[in-house]
């Protein structure tokens, strides 16, 4: 079946406290090289017959992403 | 990377112009033209600007003061009316704090001073739910904070549109879930606050955020940067670009001069566990005297921090911007100055005790820079690189911004109002009349304003730190304070855009009095008071008049009540284009509980007890929320206000707690006495029988003011009836506890299960 991958991220400039705890705690598992750490979202959305990248898309504005402070990508997997 | 604790010192990372507006291009560029109008200055405040300071501003002072001078910092709209909450303020000796510092402080004996304040976050909220609510809530609770207090609980009180309309289905679930998120992750009980629905909220949703904090009278912290020489310590969460599109701006990509990009107006995120740090580490700082003065970092951050610590000192301050941690490196001063990013604090530490500072900033993992230093020198120098880019007197960003006496206008529309009186409304009358009032009683229950609060109330911890007393659904929340003596605060927030509408002054009023009876129905004695008013554009005289009123009003209710205010928050510009929101002021009472062991719920819970009706009831159906829902219809009179009344009915709930005599109080607000009697047979699982002393739609629906019912406990019927005589509390017998049904003698009956099905599912059926 054909099928589509939708990575969503926080925007750049949104604060991402979640990726800075795995940042501090990647230098207490010792790893001082790791300067920051941005974490975000991955779907993998099966379809049953054949859809847009912009049909997907319009899904993952509505559903997977909240527009106003994520972004998101959609690829063919 | 700033190492947590230690100082960081910033080099220009590559890519960022170093080149900044200084104070030297300031004066020798005159003429240059600045945005001063995209960052909402008119021109008369720029030109005003350029004559504080002998010379155009610097990009890094427009920043400053455009952020300073904005109406939610510099209150220029309402700060000639405000002056009346101090010119009208009763004698009072327990006023530790009050307005103007980030937070009242009263003491409340036993060696214990309690802070509270109530904040908007209205705008935040719409823009996105979720982050905006929590965010609210983090940044009421840095401000109790900043008096030195630990925050021991919140509320909130909330205002959306029509419970079915579709954007309600994404503010509502967004603001609730983010509240619970932060208030529950940081481990802060939310012990009450409101939630009403009106079409009015739905483009501009009110969320308003309640803390309380307790700590010893001689912890008592000001912002206040004394003492040349001492350093100022930023603690806390890096800075971004975090809401620096709040302030308005920055939509011209020319300002800043760091090129494209140098606008990002982005919403700020919370992040409750690096608050917890925050609180713990400021709370070890105070406790080992290490820390001159606090100041919290809210609306316009560092900008405000520094020229409100620097001009409450009346000292200067020397600041190296360079200095601030930065999440993104390529912000530049004036972004800096303006960016909200959460979760940061201010401290002015004297030299020698850096070094501890820091110490335990470490170990908190709270990261601290040493940012600058107090000076004498009454000027507030910010540097950036080395080079001079701000150099103002404090006190002209902080304190003496512009002030404006707006055109204030009564519209005429208000006549008209007036004299559409809810009086004329049909009520049930004739053979069919008991089953209309049946049926109406059932349309108040099961409504979303009538209906019960639990989806939302559920979703947040309510007991955790272990000393909520009394939360909701009872009338007010009641803390623990002291666990030996059992003294304890009780807290309630109230406000009704409707009464507001048809008479901003007694609606107010009414606001007022509402929380005042909720407290003392807990029996808590109602000490002191805060607000939040929220109202539409300022530069409409009609809205102006409407807040005129409201301040009026409610410094007058406080001077009859002898309770001052201590402190509040205005909202103004809340309005869905031309339309402005009701008025919609909301007034926290805080009163204190000499033993919470001896608190009174709000349900009835023992069979067999007297039910009294305590107070006058007349036919009151102007902006009752029967007249709403049966009619749709708001007009005529709100309900009269008598606060002599409301402070001799206050003085038997006290008295009556303390002495026992009652085992349930419940005050009669909106629904009248009809929902009163719901709520108490709901809220304690038991049922009630009750004849109605005069016309059954009155006494049913009515919503004259200072009423309460009480359940007498059995066997104090005769000190309970003597107490009201002493007082001149007008006392009725209504009826008796007990049973499964909410029985109207003569009327109706209601199986409690239909009616708690009905009160129970109003919010599901809307929200899941």
């Amino acid at each position: 079946m054909p099928s589509f991958v939708v990575n969503v991220m926080l925007k750049p400039e949104i604060h991402d406290p979640q990726g800075d705890a795995i940042a501090s705690a990647c230098h207490r598992l010792g790893f001082p090289q790791v300067a920051s750490v941005r974490q975000g979202k991955r779907f993998v959305i099966e379809v049953s017959e054949p859809a847009s990248e912009q049909r997907i898309a319009e899904l993952a504005a509505e559903l997977l992403a909240n527009p106003v402070i994520e972004e998101f990508s959609v690829h063919p997997a | 990377m700033t190492e947590p604790g230690g100082t960081t010192r910033v080099a220009a990372p590559p890519g960022v112009p170093l080149r900044q507006d200084t104070v030297a291009d300031a004066t020798a560029t005159p003429d240059r033209e600045q945005p001063y109008a995209a960052l909402g200055l008119t021109a008369d405040e720029y030109a005003r600007i350029g004559a504080t300071l002998g010379r155009r501003p610097t990009d890094a002072e427009l920043a400053i003061y455009s952020v300073m001078w904005s109406e939610h910092c510099s209150y220029k709209s309402s700060r000639k009316h405000l002056r009346q909450f101090a010119a009208k303020a009763p004698a009072t000796d327990v006023l530790l704090a009050g307005i103007g510092q980030n937070a009242g402080v009263v003491d409340v004996g036993h060696g214990y001073a309690v802070t509270f304040k109530i904040e908007s976050h209205n705008h935040p909220s719409y823009v996105e739910p979720f982050q905006g609510a929590a965010t609210g809530v983090g940044g009421i609770v840095r401000d109790i904070l900043a008096m030195g207090a630990r925050p021991v609980a919140v509320m909130d009180s909330l205002r959306f549109g029509p419970a079915d309309a579709p954007d309600t289905q994404r503010v509502l679930p967004g603001v609730v879930g983010g509240i619970s998120f932060y208030g529950n992750c940081l481990g802060l009980p939310n012990i009450g606050g409101e939630l009403a629905f009106d079409p009015c909220y739905l483009g501009n949703p009110l969320v308003n955020a309640l803390c309380v904090g307790v700590l010893r009278p001689e912890d008592l912290k000001l912002a206040a940067a004394t003492g040349p020489g001492n350093q100022v310590v930023l603690l806390g969460s890096r800075t971004g670009p975090d809401g620096i599109g709040g302030a308005s701006v920055l939509a011209s990509a020319s300002f800043g001069g760091s090129g494209e990009g140098a606008k990002r107006p982005s919403v700020q995120v919370g992040d409750p566990f690096m608050e917890k740090l925050l609180v713990e580490c400021c709370l070890e700082l105070y406790h080992a005297g290490l820390v001159v003065g606090v100041q919290d970092l809210g609306a316009a951050g560092v900008a405000c921090a520094t020229t409100e610590l620097s001009a409450g000192g009346g000292t200067g301050m020397r600041v190296a911007l360079d200095r601030v941690p930065l999440r993104d490196a390529s912000l530049g001063p004036a972004e800096i100055l303006m960016s909200e990013s959460q979760e940061r604090m201010m401290a002015i530490v004297t030299p020698a005790n850096v070094a501890p500072v820091l110490s335990i900033c470490a170990k908190w993992d709270v990261p601290a820079t040493v940012i600058g230093e107090v000076t004498d020198s009454g000027r507030l120098e910010m540097t950036w690189h080395g080079a001079p880019v701000v150099d103002i007197p404090p006190s002209s960003a902080a304190n003496d911004g512009p002030v404006y006496d707006r055109p204030a206008r009564r519209p005429d529309s208000q006549d008209a109002l007036a004299s559409d009186d809810a009086g004329r409304l049909p009520r049930p009358a004739g053979p069919a009349a008991a089953s209309a009032l049946r049926a109406d009683l059932l349309l108040l229950v099961g409504s979303a304003e009538g209906g019960d609060k639990a989806w939302v109330t559920e979703q947040y911890d309510r007991y955790v730190r272990g000393d909520t007393v009394l939360a909701m659904p009872h009338d007010a929340g009641l803390l623990r304070i002291d666990a030996e003596t059992g003294l304890g605060v009780a807290l309630a927030t109230d406000g009704n855009g409707r009464y507001c509408h048809l008479d901003p002054y007694a609606g107010t009023q009414l606001a007022l009095a509402e929380a005042h009876r909720n407290v003392a129905a807990s029996g808590a004695r109602p000490l002191a008071v805060t607000n939040c008013l929220n109202f539409g554009s300022p530069e409409d005289p009609a809205v102006m008049w409407q807040f005129t009123e409201a301040v009026r009003g409610l410094a007058d209710g406080c001077q009859q009540l002898g309770v001052p205010v201590t402190g509040g928050n205005v909202s103004f510009y809340n309005q869905t284009g031309p339309t402005a929101i009701r008025p919609t002021p909301v007034v926290g009472v805080l009163g204190v509980h000499d033993d919470v062991r001896r608190r009174v719920p709000s349900g009835f819970g023992l069979p067999d007890a007297a039910i009294v009706l305590l107070g006058h009831t007349r036919a009151e159906f102007g902006g009752s929320l029967w007249a709403w829902l049966r009619h749709g219809h708001l007009g005529g009179r709100p309900p009269a206000v008598d606060l002599a009344a409301e402070r001799s009915l206050a003085d038997v709930l006290v008295a009556a707690a303390a002495e026992q005599l009652v085992a349930t109080a419940h005050d009669l607000s909106d629904g009248g006495l009809a929902m009163a009697l719901a709520e108490a047979c709901l809220t304690g699982g038991t049922g009630c029988a009750v004849t109605l002393p005069g016309d059954a739609a009155t006494f049913l629906f009515s919503e004259s003011a200072a009423r309460v019912i009480v359940a007498v406990r059995p066997g104090s019927e005769l000190a309970f009836r003597q107490l009201c005589a002493t007082n001149g509390v007008p006392a009725t017998d209504i009826g008796q506890t007990g049973g499964t049904a909410l029985e109207i003698a003569g009327w109706f009956s209601v199986p409690l299960a239909e009616l708690a099905d009905l009160h129970g599912s109003a919010l599901p059926a809307l929200f899941g």
